[in-house]
């Protein structure tokens, strides 16, 4: 059915969006206000943010820190957790590797 | 009610195109009769044919729809017409007007209206015909040899519905139900290398999936091509049904393995099932798709012999087109969002049949709350596969503690609370657990008794790090340190099907990923609806 004497037609298999180019949010020289800690439930994550916190409240005394976790490491946060940190947080940093 | 006959507008057969395109309907009465050539029936209407158009073709226009374009022109010579013969080679008009026999003959009134058809050769329906214009038209027939036509012949078939042609035809049509973005590939380029480029692959060449291969694919569901069936991760792209035929072609599906894999895409792009998490995770886990219900022989499954190995076209191909859909419409890909560190083969594809016929046992979609007589598909978002060798065990006591020592390895022997496995055990195997009477929850409790170890044995220590953290269990008290923990979570993360073949005493056993229940990627099934 395929003829090599005219060109081949196919249906594009994709879902034919164009990517979304997202550019990074733009870095602060300083942090203020309260920066967000989530341990996304890997294995060890919480002694990599238990360390980050040392060091942020020895050398960052007056930034608030708060403690967030995702239920499990297989889906993506829920709705609320992502809700609850855009709301209470200026900065946030995830430990993704055990 | 009057029916309007579609519009068309054709170039006469063996001109130039486009080159004095005869339009319809042209503000006269016309008829209009498809023929070709290579038709006896059409030859034998010729005569008449021409007839009308020497008698009413001042009133009236006489065209023949050429479905074989100029080879038709035969006939012209053959018969001495005078009638135009329109170029419908392409068949389009064909498609438009729904023939399925040749010569069929329709008059239309001034508007495109029908008032007159029938199809094949009928000495009575000409008869009625002439009459009727030479009525209308107040022109006295000229003596015919009625007598000389025969009373009735069939038509012939319309090359409009040859194979290949008219899934041609109704992906071209008005109606046809493709939407997807059509993707022209130069005269000069090789269609599997551009697939490939575009990196539409799983690396093996596919089938390019061409509009009429698609058609043909939807024929395997009565469902709308432009349903939206499911929001594919990690992209969260909206999936019709259109979208799953081009990739089932793409991965070699027959039609009738559709509804399959529309079901399959159903499961995975479900919380529950969390394919994000599935397609993301460093450890390289994957739906492993296991097929129950009558469709299993429906469209010859296979679940005997190299039930999970290659050489199936179902298996393979439906589990391949899932594989495909992931890729292309969800965006999941490796070095991407999809960041295993290992891989494995049942990336390419893992789909099977149980056995449901001789096992002992209510098959898989039946403990899953389903009917025996409905076809289901169950996902399980699995790692790995292992085989368990067992070929002394003469009791089902015997056998199910090998099949508990050859799953206490799973992740690492300390990793306890294990979450879902599944168990494909072999006819041999089954048999002698079920000599023994036993059942499935028999076989399940005996895997958790033999791989209970005490806590302390899964602590982990200098030797072997892996395992649970002393720290946490400073304090415990011996009899706490003693308590017995079992390799799996619960006897519900055990999952059994039979499949394989009657010789050899060899079961397999899937290696699960994470699977609390509730939290990670659950066992999902759908009903396979066509």
């Amino acid at each position: 059915m395929v003829e090599a004497s005219k060109p081949v037609v196919i249906i594009d298999p994709t879902d034919e969006r164009e990517p979304i180019k997202r550019s990074l949010a733009k870095r602060p020289e300083h942090i203020s206000g309260t920066l967000g800690l989530l341990d996304i439930s890997k294995p060890r994550g919480d002694k990599f943010i238990d360390r980050l916190e040392q060091l942020i409240n020895e050398q960052m005394p007056e930034v608030t820190v708060k403690r967030y976790m995702k239920p499990t490491v297989s889906k993506p946060a829920p709705h609320d957790l992502r809700q609850k940190i855009m709301n209470e947080c200026n900065f946030v940093i995830e430990a993704v590797a055990d | 009610m009057t029916q309007t006959l579609p519009n068309f507008s054709l170039s006469p057969a063996g001109a130039d195109r486009e080159q004095n395109a005869y339009s319809f309907p042209s503000g006269k009465q016309t008829l209009i009769c498809f023929v070709k050539e290579d038709c006896p029936t059409t030859r034998t209407s010729m005569p008449l044919l021409q007839q009308a158009k020497e008698i009413f073709g001042e009133n009236i226009d006489v065209v023949a729809l050429a479905q074989n374009g100029e080879d038709d022109l035969v006939l012209v010579q053959e018969y001495g017409l005078t009638v135009p013969f329109l170029d419908d080679s392409r068949l389009n008009t064909s498609y438009a007007y729904e023939i399925d026999t040749v010569p069929s003959v329709f008059l239309a009134s001034e508007e495109g209206e029908a008032i007159e058809q029938f199809i094949g050769f009928g000495r009575d329906d000409w008869k009625e015909l002439f009459k009727s214009l030479a009525t209308q038209y107040q022109v006295e027939l000229p003596q015919i040899d009625w007598g000389s036509f025969p009373e009735l012949l069939p038509g012939c078939g319309s090359k409009s519905l040859e194979p290949g042609i008219y899934e041609r035809l109704k992906a071209e049509s008005e109606g046809s139900p493709l939407r997807g973005r059509r993707v022209e590939i130069g005269i000069n380029d090789d269609v599997h290398e551009f697939l490939y480029e575009q990196g539409l692959t799983d690396g093996l060449p596919v089938i390019p999936p061409t509009p009429e291969r698609v058609i043909r694919m939807l024929d395997g569901t009565t469902r709308d091509a432009q349903e939206v069936v499911a929001i594919v991760p990690p992209n969260l792209a909206p999936i019709t049904i259109e979208k799953i035929a081009v990739n089932s072609v793409m991965a070699g599906c027959r039609p009738e393995y559709l509804p399959v894999v529309i079901a399959a895409v159903e499961a995975v792009c479900t919380d529950d099932f969390g394919m994000h998490g599935v397609g993301a995770t460093t450890m390289g886990a994957t739906p492993v798709m296991v097929v129950n219900g009558p469709i299993r022989h429906e469209i010859g499954m296979n679940m005997g012999l190299n039930a999970l190995g290659q050489g199936n076209r179902a298996n393979a191909a439906i589990g391949r087109a899932l594989r495909l859909i992931l890729r292309n419409v969800g965006g999941q890909r490796p070095g991407e969002t999809e960041r295993t560190t290992m891989g494995s083969p049942m990336k390419f594809t893992m789909c099977f049949a149980e056995w449901e016929e001789i096992s002992p046992w209510e098959p898989l979609h039946v403990e899953r709350g389903f009917d025996k007589d409905e076809s289901v598909i169950t996902v399980f978002a699995m790692t790995g596969l292992g085989q368990l060798i067992d070929q002394t065990s003469r009791t089902a006591q015997s056998l199910a503690g090998s099949l508990g020592l050859r799953a206490e390895g799973l992740h690492h022997p300390k990793y306890h609370n294990y979450p879902d496995a599944l168990f494909a055990l072999c006819p041999e195997h089954v048999k002698t657990i079920a000599r023994d009477g036993w059942s499935k929850e028999q076989v399940r409790d005996r895997i958790q008794e033999i791989t209970s170890r005490p806590v302390r044995e899964l602590l982990s220590s200098e030797e072997v790090t892996v395992g649970i953290d002393p720290k946490v269990l400073q304090g415990s008290s011996d009899e706490e340190l003693d308590r017995l923990v079992p390799k799996f979570g619960s006897n519900a993360n055990i999952h059994i099907v039979v499949a394989g073949s009657e010789a050899g005493k060899f079961s397999a056993i899937f290696e699960g990923w994470t699977s609390r229940i509730g939290l990670d990627s659950t066992v999902t099934s759908r009903r396979i609806e066509k």
